[in-house]
Order: C-alpha cells, then structure tokens, then sequence
C-alpha cells in the first residue's frame, strides 16, 4: 500500500534501466521495506541496477521484457503482481532515435513508434485490468516536453510521446472511479545515457531531480507535472504560438 | 443480486483514498449476507470513519458500512447495561442513556465513533488513567466469523481469547453486531474542572507527576510544540471528573442530565493546502494558552466545553486541505523522560507543526495483544502532509521503539510492519487466535496489508 505520506512498498520499473525510473526506486527505497520489479532486456546493466537497489535495501527481482513482443505484455504483468499488489508502476521505457533518420528510415521510424507508444499502450491495457482489481495504485508515465507540441526538429519522437501522453491521461480519468491514480510526467532535457551526447537544452535537469518531481506528485495524486516545473510555461505559450512564426523559431 | 456501488474511502486524515465495493446492512442478517459476497479481496467492517488512517478501507474489495445497523436494544438503569448494535454511535448512545442517570464510561476526542470501532480500536480517553480503555466495560459481544457463524463472547469466559484478540484487533477477527456495555452511574452530564497552565515543559512533567492526577477520574493537558524557546511544552491543564448534583450551580439542577453538547459550525471543504502551517498554528496555539486561566478551580463545564472542544467544529478535518494530515499518537514508559522531552524538542524544531497537541498519562493496560494503553507517558500530534514528513516520522518511530513504546493502530497510516511488530510483542500470539478463526485471512484491511498484520 501507498502510505500516507505517499510512500510505495512495492514498485514495479517497466524499463529497468532507465535511469530516471532507478532514481525513482533509490529515493524510496532504504525508507521502509520496498519491493521492486525491475523489467527489461537481460544485460549487465540490469543486474548492475538491482545490485544497487539491493544494497540500498530494497528487494528486487527482475523479469525479462521485451517491449516489441507486445503479445508477450499481458503474461509479463501478470508476473508481476503474482507475489501480491503493486503500489507504483512507473512506465519508464523509450528511445529517443536521430530525428532526420527516424523519419526517412522507415524500419526505425516503425520501430521508434512501436516502442514509444504501441508498447505503452499494450502495457497499460494489461496493467488497468490488474490495478482496477486491487483497488489502489499508481502510475507514473514518463511522458515528454516534446509530446505537448511537436516540433520539426524531433517529429518522430515528439508524436510517439504526443500519443504515449494522451493515452496516459485518458488512461488515468478512465482509472480514477477505481482507485487508481495515474500522473503524466513532462520532463524537458535530462542528462542520461539517452541523451549523451546532445548539446543540453535549457533548464536541463537530471534523474534524480525527475525523481523528486515525481515523488512529490505521487504524494499529492497530482495528475499532470512538469520537470522542472518552469516548463509548464514556456510549453503554454509555445502552444499558442501560430505556426508561420513557431517554424521560424530556433528549437 | 445486483453489486454493491463502488466507493473511495480514506480515514480521518483524508490520505491513501482506495476503492472498495461498500455494502451498506441494516441489520445483523444483511451483515451475513454481506459477508457471502466477499472475493479473494477479502472484507472490512467500517464505523464513521474516525480512524486518522487505513484500517477501515479495503481496497479492490468489501466493506461493510455498519452504521445503518445501529439500534439500542436495551438501556437498564438499575445494572447500568446497554445492548446495542455496533453501528450506534457513542454521540447516540450517550444520549439515550443520559436519562438514565447513564454515563458512556470512556469517550476519545469524539462521540462520532461506533460502538463497533471503539472495540476494535479498543479507544481510550482522557480518564484512561481512572477507567482503562473501552474493552474494559465490554460484558459480551456477539461476534460474526468468516464461517458466517455468531458467536458470544466475554471477558472471562471460555473464548475469552477470542474476545480480546477482537478488543484493539482493528476488526480483523470478524463483526462485531451487537455489544453489551457496563455504563458508569452519574448524577449529572457536567463536570467539575480544574485549570492550571505551566510555564515549560519541565513544569509540564512535574505537574504530571506529583500525583495530583489521582484527584480527577478525567485528565489531559494541552501542549505548546511551536515554539522552540523556553515556552516549548508549556501546557494547559485541564482536568476534572463528572459533577455531582450537589456541585452543581443552579442554573444546571433544574435538568442535570441534559445533553449539553453545542456544535458552532460544519466548516465547508474550501480550506486550500497550506493554510495550516507555522504562522496560523502559532497564532491560534497562543489564543488558546491565552484564554485559559493561569489557574482556575472547581469550574462547572458543559461536556463540549470540558471534553470535546474540537466537536464544535463539524468536519473540522477540512481544515488541513485536500493533502490531508496524519496524527502521530506514541506512548513511552514513565521512566523515558528524557527521550520524551528530546521528542518534543525535535518536533519544534523540525518545523513539522501542530496544533492539537495532547499529552495525558496512561494507566494501567488490558489483557488485549494489540490494545495501544499500557503504563507511561502518551503524545498526541497532527502534522499537515508535507515533503519530508515522511523520514522525520520513521525517525520518531525509531526513537519509541528504542524507549520501548508504541505506536496506536487507530493513528497509524504510515510506519512500517517491522517497526510496528516491534512495537508489539503479543502480535503472534494475536496472529495465532485471528488464524484460529479465519484461517483464510477473509477480514483484511488496507491497514492489515500495509502492516502485514495477518
């Protein structure tokens, strides 16, 4: 169960590798019994990842998921709540792609929209039936600055996280008559592996201050955040800016 | 049979919501049939809902709302017994046996619980030191099972097990429908107060301790945590007992029996996070020392006045926002005093503010496993939900357990199973009569999950 200061005591990562979904788990755990669920592809940096949620105090286990075998989703989360209730799952998988690539290529173009929003949806099918069961819960998605008004520069991407956030907020108004709350995460640039090597956009931020945001928001049953929060604003004029002159800008 | 409506509940504090189906009885038979209906979620009776946390919620399954099984059978005024169904509330019960010459023998900080609720969180009021705790004045209880079978159980009888894992076991071991009480004779509804108002924390204990207590069946003080000076723990003092008719002024004898219990106002549920914080709380802690006289004695007061001056406010948990708060209630020994006054100075200085601060002296215990009460010093504080809450909390947790106290089930909405299976060493014993009865864990609680009670 959540507590009521807003603390998990089981989490499932869906994409066990992302570092902002790891920042989420390092911040909750070590204060109290957590239970953590880390799904993703086999790899050293998975076992890594638990070793460390281990030594910080946390349970952990890890189960195999493949994000492009959609028909392999619904056993996968039912694995996932066999040992009981799940508290907090944070939807946490993606790739980011190279932009001009992405959309002239169109096995990676596939691919990118496969991964970023059929997977998502796939999931989070499966995952309502579960939470809907129990009663409680929470989701956090990790949605995209980038979804809240597409750009040139990234459209690919920027629809894949443009659909991902309209099926996650849908998801969490359908949900919410059932117990179960769902926040859309809108973060700006974060410094990770995704996105080493591009110049940082302005106000980047890092994992672990996502993690905060999120915290935070899963403590408040808020529906919709932005990290860091300065982004709601830029976002909300951007979005009114007419398109001759949003072409001719600079992002 | 179409199912029941599906609801979001949460306790007192207003945090943790979840959905349950609710299925709302109006008599003992509507109850069993209930309890037909449960799934692997597994069922709940819930009262009014006074719990600060998550003990009468039950998320994804049943719970059974007993209030609208709530008849008072009998009320005799010669042996001062009640039978009543476990939905009456205390607010009713007192009122019905008031005529009589009939006093409800222990009351919380509200007349809004059930009779139901005040067994299972065996409740515990300002004369805890005089009376014990609710399950002390419980002569027999009909208690429904998982097999769907009734059972009467009492004190001493030969379940008495049974009886006293029920008393304080959070509703865990089955229903309560119905519940034989020993109400206490009174020659008036009003009480006799004494008011006295100390400077520090020191003065605080000192006046606790030197055994004016014994002088009042009723007994709590007030405590300033704000402020972080010399005034911190300052209190109020306001103790007393039940008057009687020849210390009553006469304005009062004409009707010595009257339900004398005003409400001011319901506050509306506008209040927006935040509002309850440093500024506000210290003001109104200081209008509150203030009004009180430095030391007063023999006053007459109304119940309102004496006992539940928060009832003046109806639903005045609004007050804390939609963020809700949480109510940290720990007990340590009487020989902890300094871990007691190191307590009260890291919540001061922590900046985790509250207003309604209560300290009160707890007497002697019941044969119940997890019934909080036991000898020693007990602290009674509401912190608004905020960043950080979280560890300062755990962190007090880890002070009680260390001082070798506890925290109280009908508070609790946060600590963790270990800490609370620390805090409670007749937990498996309790464990082994619950399974006894319900060896399938059919009575489960969002409170029994997150504590891993069964």
């Amino acid at each position: 169960m959540i507590n009521a200061v807003g603390t998990p005591q089981s989490l499932l990562l869906l994409g066990g590798t992302s570092e902002i979904g790891l920042a989420i788990a390092e911040r909750y755990a070590g204060r109290g019994p957590l239970s953590v669920t880390l799904a993703a592809r086999p790899s050293a940096r998975l076992d890594t990842a638990a070793d460390h949620l281990r030594s910080l105090g946390a349970t952990v286990r890890t189960l195999p998921f493949d994000a492009l075998d959609l028909d392999s989703h619904p056993k996968l989360i039912a694995e996932a709540f066999a040992d009981g209730d799940v508290d907090l799952t944070v939807v946490a998988f993606g790739l980011l792609g190279d932009a001009e690539q992405l959309w002239q290529d169109h096995a990676a173009g596939v691919e990118i929209a496969q991964v970023n929003y059929t997977a998502p949806v796939s999931l989070g099918i499966a995952l309502a039936d579960r939470l809907r069961a129990q009663g409680h819960g929470s989701v956090v998605a990790l949605s995209s600055v980038a979804g809240e008004r597409v750009r040139r520069s990234n459209f690919v991407y920027g629809s894949t996280k443009a659909g991902f956030d309209g099926f996650y907020l849908g998801l969490g108004e359908a949900l919410r008559p059932h117990g179960v709350h769902v926040t859309v995460v809108r973060p700006g640039f974060v410094k990770t592996k995704m996105t080493e090597g591009l110049k940082p956009a302005p106000l980047a931020t890092t994992p672990q201050k996502v993690a905060e945001v999120v915290e935070s928001a899963v403590r408040s049953r808020k529906d919709l955040v932005w990290a860091p929060a300065p982004w709601r604003l830029v976002m909300s004029a951007l979005r009114h800016v007419p398109r001759p002159i949003f072409r001719k800008l600079p992002i | 049979m179409e199912d029941f409506e599906k609801r979001a509940l949460s306790g007192w504090g207003r945090t943790a919501p979840t959905v349950s189906r609710v299925a709302a009885p109006k008599t003992a038979e509507d109850v069993v049939d209930a309890l037909r209906r449960v799934d692997e979620r597994g069922v709940i009776a819930r009262g009014l809902g006074r719990s600060y946390g998550d003990p009468a919620q039950n998320a994804g399954g049943l719970v059974i709302d007993m209030t609208g099984v709530d008849r008072i059978h009998s009320v005799d005024a010669d042996s001062g017994l009640a039978v009543v169904d476990a939905g009456v509330s205390l607010d009713r019960l007192m009122r019905a046996a008031l005529p009589f010459g009939l006093w409800v023998p222990v009351l919380p900080g509200t007349r809004q619980v059930t009779v139901g609720g005040a067994i299972g969180s065996d409740i515990h009021g300002k004369n805890h030191h005089s009376a014990g705790s609710f399950g002390n004045h419980v002569r027999s209880m009909e208690l429904l099972l998982a097999d769907g079978s009734v059972r009467t159980l009492t004190p001493d009888g030969p379940e008495s097990d049974l009886f006293w894992a029920t008393v304080g076991g959070m509703g865990l071991t089955g229903i309560v429908l119905r519940a034989t009480l020993a109400l206490k004779h009174t020659e008036s509804a009003y009480f006799v107060v004494d008011t006295d108002r100390t400077a520090d924390f020191d003065e605080t204990l000192a006046l606790f301790s030197n055994g004016s207590d014994a002088g009042y069946d009723y007994s709590m003080a007030w405590f300033d945590s704000i402020n972080t000076d010399g005034r911190l723990g300052r209190a109020v003092f306001s103790r007393g007992s039940l008057a009687r008719y020849d210390e009553l002024p006469k304005k009062y004898r004409k009707a010595p029996l009257k339900f004398d219990a005003p409400q001011l106002l319901t506050l509306p549920d506008v209040f927006p996070n935040g509002l309850a914080n440093k500024l506000t709380f210290r003001m109104l802690g200081e209008a509150w020392f203030r009004k009180a006289p430095k030391q007063a004695r023999g006053q007459v007061q109304n119940l309102t006045g004496f006992y539940h001056p928060l009832d003046m406010f109806g639903e005045w948990n609004r007050a804390y926002g939609t963020n809700g708060f949480l109510q940290y209630q720990f007990l340590i020994p009487f020989d902890r005093q300094d871990e007691l006054r190191s307590m009260v100075r890291q919540m001061a200085a922590a900046g985790h503010v509250s207003f309604l601060n209560v300290f009160k002296r707890m007497g002697e215990g019941n044969r119940a496993p997890l019934s909080f009460p036991r000898p020693g010093w007990t602290i009674t504080v509401d912190f608004p939900i905020v960043p950080g809450l979280d560890a300062f909390c755990a962190d007090l947790d880890r002070q009680v357990l260390d001082a070798g106290g506890r925290l109280y089930l009908a508070k609790d909405s946060r600590t963790a199973p270990e800490v609370f299976r620390r805090m409670y060493p007749g937990l498996d014993e309790w464990r082994k009569v619950r399974h006894s009865v319900d060896p399938d864990g059919l009575f489960s609680s969002d409170q029994s999950r997150r504590l891993g009670l069964l």
